[in-house]
């Protein structure tokens, strides 16, 4: 059935986001903290697990990838939503300031996951030594 | 017209599918027909709702974009951040958890990298500009983060509206060229693993951008991106209020 599939992924969010803000309330933060990520470590365990297969196998799993084939158009959706407007009366600060926090990050991308890569590289190399 | 009108109104998520719809299938076609295919349709979607949300901004004088238009605001429903978390929860579906295992240290590492790295470009270009008290260039810098740190640390440590303003401004260019960058530059920063896709998630940080960037990009490393990008602003809440206003205030004194 559909909706086991829909409702395992609404059960997720729900404790994940719950979770998340009460993570927030007890650090004495005004924000939810990793809500979506505990939701989605929360649909990884329970699609793995033996005992609610029948949540996503077959029918029920297409409740699931249903909502994963709307994110792009969702992602439209909130694009379109977004103010635009007010981010570009934000002036020359405003646009400085956001544009150089962007460069800057993407320019570590590469840095940081290189860091990652050389370690999994070791780990690889005392073992079979593979990496590619 | 009247009718037409309360029609729309009535049915405001049914109409918003129908319109997103009609403006995904226009990008797929502008993307192969005028750029064939080299810019993903996706992409060209995402630049397409930006520019009508600019539009209606310009007409509306509101801050929801198309969803201002009372016959869009079904629009609203289907961006808010309910319909996005959902969707980005459903992208960890067939997520491998040896694949999180593998970015581990750097995953963690890039959350805070990120934070800070965005902190100190946005509280430089404040000094930049001129600002020399701390609770102005903690809170543009905490806006750099994401454009919601910015206005809870302005909150918390007593900025005034304009300076919020400001940091949301600068949250928002964030988001918005993480969007329509992060396909441009994904060749250029090797994103193309989940590995290289949970450090960019946890540097970029802005769910909204993360969320469009990896979309127009690769929507299989979604669901990585996204692990990381969820506790950014949490930690970019807890952080800019505390330390990085008494490290700024340290330094201005």
């Amino acid at each position: 059935m559909i909706i086991y599939g829909v409702a395992l992924l609404a059960t997720c969010m729900v404790v994940g986001t719950f979770v998340g803000d009460y993570l927030g309330v007890l650090l004495g933060v005004k924000a939810n903290v990793g809500g979506v990520g505990i939701a989605m470590l929360l649909l990884v365990a329970a699609s793995g697990s033996r005992r609610l297969r029948f949540l996503v196998e077959g029918a029920s799993g297409d409740g699931v990838k249903f909502w994963s084939a709307m994110y792009i158009p969702i992602v439209v959706a909130m694009a379109a939503r977004q103010n635009v407007v007010a981010a570009a009366h934000g002036g020359v600060l405003a646009v400085a300031a956001g544009v150089t926090a962007t460069v800057v990050s993407f320019a570590l991308v590469p840095v940081l996951s290189r860091f990652g890569a050389r370690r999994r590289g070791e780990s690889a190399d005392a073992g079979s030594g593979e990496r590619g | 017209m009247a009718i037409l009108e309360a029609t729309l109104k009535a049915n405001g998520l049914i109409v918003a599918f129908a319109v997103v719809g009609v403006t995904v299938w226009l990008s797929y076609l502008l993307s192969a027909k005028l750029t064939s295919g080299r810019v993903h349709g996706s992409a060209i979607a995402i630049i397409l709702g930006l520019a009508s949300a600019w539009v209606a901004g310009q007409f509306t004088g509101g801050e929801n974009g198309v969803a201002d238009f009372s016959v869009l605001a079904g629009v609203g429903v289907m961006g808010g951040g309910m319909f996005r978390d959902f969707a980005i929860v459903s992208t960890a579906f067939g997520v491998h958890i040896s694949e999180l295992k593998k970015a581990g240290l750097a995953g963690v590492i890039s959350i805070f990298a990120g934070v800070l790295v965005a902190f100190v470009a946005g509280a430089a270009v404040a000094v930049l500009f001129g600002y020399r008290d701390a609770v102005a260039i903690t809170t543009i810098g905490a806006g750099a983060v994401t454009y919601i740190v910015g206005p809870v640390t302005g909150a918390a440590i007593g900025a005034s509206s304009d300076l919020m303003a400001l940091a949301i401004a600068a949250g928002v260019i964030k988001s918005i060229l993480v969007m329509v960058g992060t396909p441009m530059v994904a060749k250029m920063i090797g994103l193309d693993n989940p590995q290289t896709a949970m450090v960019y998630g946890g540097l970029m940080g802005t769910t909204s951008g993360v969320a469009g960037g990896l979309a127009a990009t690769d929507p299989r490393l979604v669901p990585y991106g996204a692990m990381t990008a969820t506790f950014y602003t949490g930690l970019g809440c807890l952080l800019g209020p505390s330390l990085l206003y008494l490290s700024v205030k340290m330094l201005v004194g």
